[in-house]
């Protein structure tokens, strides 16, 4: 009988050895005239654990890591193939307590199908949003993601309905649909996750969409620091055009929507809408000025919906299931589930689907086990390089866009970047201008000067130059950088630098914030 | 000078092919100058004045997209290119002490080439987060890299 095994596809399994083992178990079975049907799955998420074997029994899939090139002559001596007992055996996956705790929604299929089967993706609920959403009018679309509240989980958190109500409102025939794919954040890799292992779900999210506001044409902007989902992706495009689902004529339906991948050139600030739409037009990644809004005077200068990876991914749920289905996940304005990435110095980092509301505490300890260096979490980067550090005083707060945005933090795409006791948070403040000046568009005089400014100003104050003077100035520089600058980049570098500097001022030689009762009480806003 | 086509210009095949292939496309630059590297290893200067002349934009337009962009170059890059990650997932686990380590074992210098023909370029981000550091050797990920790892992957890139 043959036996599947899934050995992931995915770059961070790659990137520690996927490859290699995905081999060694075909040679080893071609040896020993195994018959085995591998299957290269998307990564179930557990990154520290990669490469994370499967293996499809009568009991269920059984997991095996990480594994190595060298463990899978072992791996066949204990009889792997029908669940053997081996040292790098963990069980069923599905009962992994990490994996079992999840609520995964947008990730429902992610490293539990072949990326780029179309029946697969059929037979695990795939399909099944599109084909209602062909049954629905265009307005009742666009209502269902409404009542779904569902926000932008690029970052600004915009409800994905009204902007799509805006697009369908807009007048004019040719209207687009643009999927911001250009994951620049340091420490947020879902985007990539969801092309690599879940291909079919982002383009039936964005057919969906096009449906919504009556575009025919689509595109992906993808950075180019991912060639690996690129290769997925595009190989899902044509996939899912061979199966009737995009192209011409979509299920029969006499509606059409195509669908082009393209790749961005390495430049953070395209992660920016206007700058992203600037790039899909061929042109320097310059941000614009808004308004007009995209979704007036989008790409080529016509209505266009852009939304990111997850947002479109998150579409196809709420088709099959109803609004109200995703809606009772979360809390307050805060609707669904989010898909956290725990990176950095964390000793089980991957990724984890819940629902708004989950302590950052929880995810911390409870998920990611604290630091991978045994040490203490002394600080945590939350929503990428625009983001505020927190000190231990805020790991209570709950993951919830309101609840971060009052402590002078945001939620961001999700992403979580822990830092060990042996962090210098002066310095992470001065990267913080130093990437700022680096990938600046330039168009704006905060953001461009700036960020060039407040490396200086930081570097006299790490040397004690005046030191108070020169921390009333940089406060004063993120001030004007704050409230001056065209975009995002230079208007949240801020963040990261104040709250790096207010819940760490011993590290810029200032004294230590005062603890009442416990290290860390006092509240400081940055 | 003249933009039109000349088969005696180096590279001559290789840009009218990109040409052909991503000229007419709407917003048809990006993927043009892509293909361009890809075929040649890096955008000839002497292929501005053609690829301009057929999407009809002025010359520094096209000049400026390419210096825009930290991917594209108008040198070749020496025979591998190592994209080393200095954001801030990666600082938590050693990426700075890796930089330099890097710096000294190849006796360069970011955004410069080794003796060896190994270019050194920083990068922000390979999405490889919970598997720092990371780094990109020709387009491949590695992730959790030691020093020692470093250095075992660049002896495979010194062999000649």
């Amino acid at each position: 009988m043959t036996v599947t095994v899934y050995v992931p596809r995915d770059a961070a399994a790659l990137s520690v050895g996927a490859q290699e083992v995905a081999q060694a178990i075909a040679r080893m079975a071609a040896a020993r005239n195994d018959d085995i049907r591998l299957v290269r799955n998307g990564s179930r998420g557990l990154l520290w654990l990669e490469p994370l074997v499967e293996v499809d029994t009568t009991a269920g899939r059984i997991a095996y890591g990480p594994v190595a090139p060298e463990d899978v002559a072992g791996l066949f001596q204990a009889d792997f193939l029908s669940g053997g007992a081996h040292g790098r055996r963990l069980g069923l996956t599905e009962d992994i307590p990490y994996l079992k705790r999840q609520e995964r929604l947008t990730f429902a299929r992610v490293g539990l199908t072949d990326p780029l089967s179309t029946l697969d993706y059929e037979a695990h609920g795939g399909w099944r949003g599109l084909r209602s959403a062909l049954a629905l009018g265009s307005a009742e679309i666009v209502e269902t993601v409404v009542q779904s509240g569902l926000r932008g989980r690029g970052g600004a958190a915009f409800p994905a309905g009204i902007k799509w109500r805006t697009v369908l409102n807009a007048p004019g025939k040719l209207k687009y649909v643009v999927c911001n794919a250009d994951e620049g954040d340091s420490g947020t890799f879902s985007d990539r996750m969801i092309m690599e292992g879940d291909p079919l779900v982002l383009i039936e999210g964005m057919t969906i969409s096009a449906l919504a506001v009556g575009a025919t044409q689509g595109y992906v902007y993808l950075r180019s620091e991912y060639p690996d989902a690129e290769r997925t992706f595009e190989a899902a495009i044509a996939a899912a055009q061979q199966g009737g689902y995009l192209g011409e004529d979509i299920l029969g339906s006499g509606r059409s929507f195509h669908l082009e991948l393209r790749r961005g050139a390495g430049a953070y600030i395209c992660g920016e809408e206007t700058a992203m739409l600037e790039s899909l037009e061929g042109k320097r990644g310059m941000v614009r000025f808004k308004p007009p809004l995209p979704a007036i005077e989008g790409l080529f200068g016509k209505p266009t919906v852009i939304n990111n990876v997850i947002t479109f991914a998150s579409v196809p749920i709420i088709l099959d299931k109803g609004a109200k289905y995703y809606a009772d996940f979360g809390m307050g304005r805060s609707r669904g589930t989010l898909p956290f990435q725990l990176a950095g110095n964390i000793r089980h980092g991957g990724l984890v689907e819940k629902a708004f509301g989950i302590t950052l505490r929880e995810l911390l300890y409870d998920y990611g086990g604290g630091c991978a260096s045994g040490r203490p979490i002394r600080a945590v980067q939350v929503g990428g390089p625009l983001g505020a550090y927190l000190p231990q005083s805020q790991f209570d707060t709950p993951l919830d866009y309101e609840a971060f945005a009052a402590i002078g933090g945001m939620l961001g795409h999700g992403g979580v970047v822990v830092f060990d006791d042996t962090v210098d948070m002066a310095h992470m403040a001065r990267y913080a201008m130093e990437f700022c000046a680096i990938e600046s568009c330039g168009k704006c005089t905060p953001c461009r000067i700036g960020s060039t400014r407040g490396v200086e100003v930081i570097d006299r104050v790490r040397q004690g130059e005046r030191r108070e003077d020169n921390v009333e100035l940089l406060r004063d520089l993120c001030d004007t950088m704050l409230h001056g600058s065209l975009c995002a980049m230079g208007g949240m570098t801020p963040f990261p630098v104040l709250s790096a500097l207010s819940h760490f001022p011993e590290d810029f030689g200032l004294p230590p914030v005062p603890t009442a009762g416990g290290r860390g009480v006092t509240q400081v806003k940055a | 000078m003249s933009g039109a086509s000349n088969p005696s210009t180096p590279h001559h095949a290789a840009v009218e092919d990109a040409i052909a292939l991503h000229a007419a496309r709407p917003g048809g630059l990006m993927p043009l100058l892509h293909a361009v590297q890809e075929r040649v290893g890096f955008i000839p200067p002497e292929a501005l004045l053609r690829i301009a002349e057929v999407l009809n934009i002025s010359r520094a337009e096209v000049h400026g997209v390419i210096t825009f962009y930290h991917d594209f170059r108008t040198a070749p890059p020496g025979r591998h290119v190592v994209k080393l990650c200095r954001a801030e997932a990666c600082q938590s686990m050693g990426a700075e002490a890796l930089a330099q380590h890097a710096q000294a074992r190849l006796a360069t210098q970011f955004h410069h080439t080794s003796a060896d023909g190994i270019r050194l370029e920083p990068v922000y981000c390979l999405g490889d987060c919970a598997c720092s550091p990371a780094m990109m050797i020709d387009g491949r990920l590695y992730g959790r890299v030691t020093p020692e790892r470093f250095d075992r992957l660049m002896e495979t890139l010194e062999q000649p």
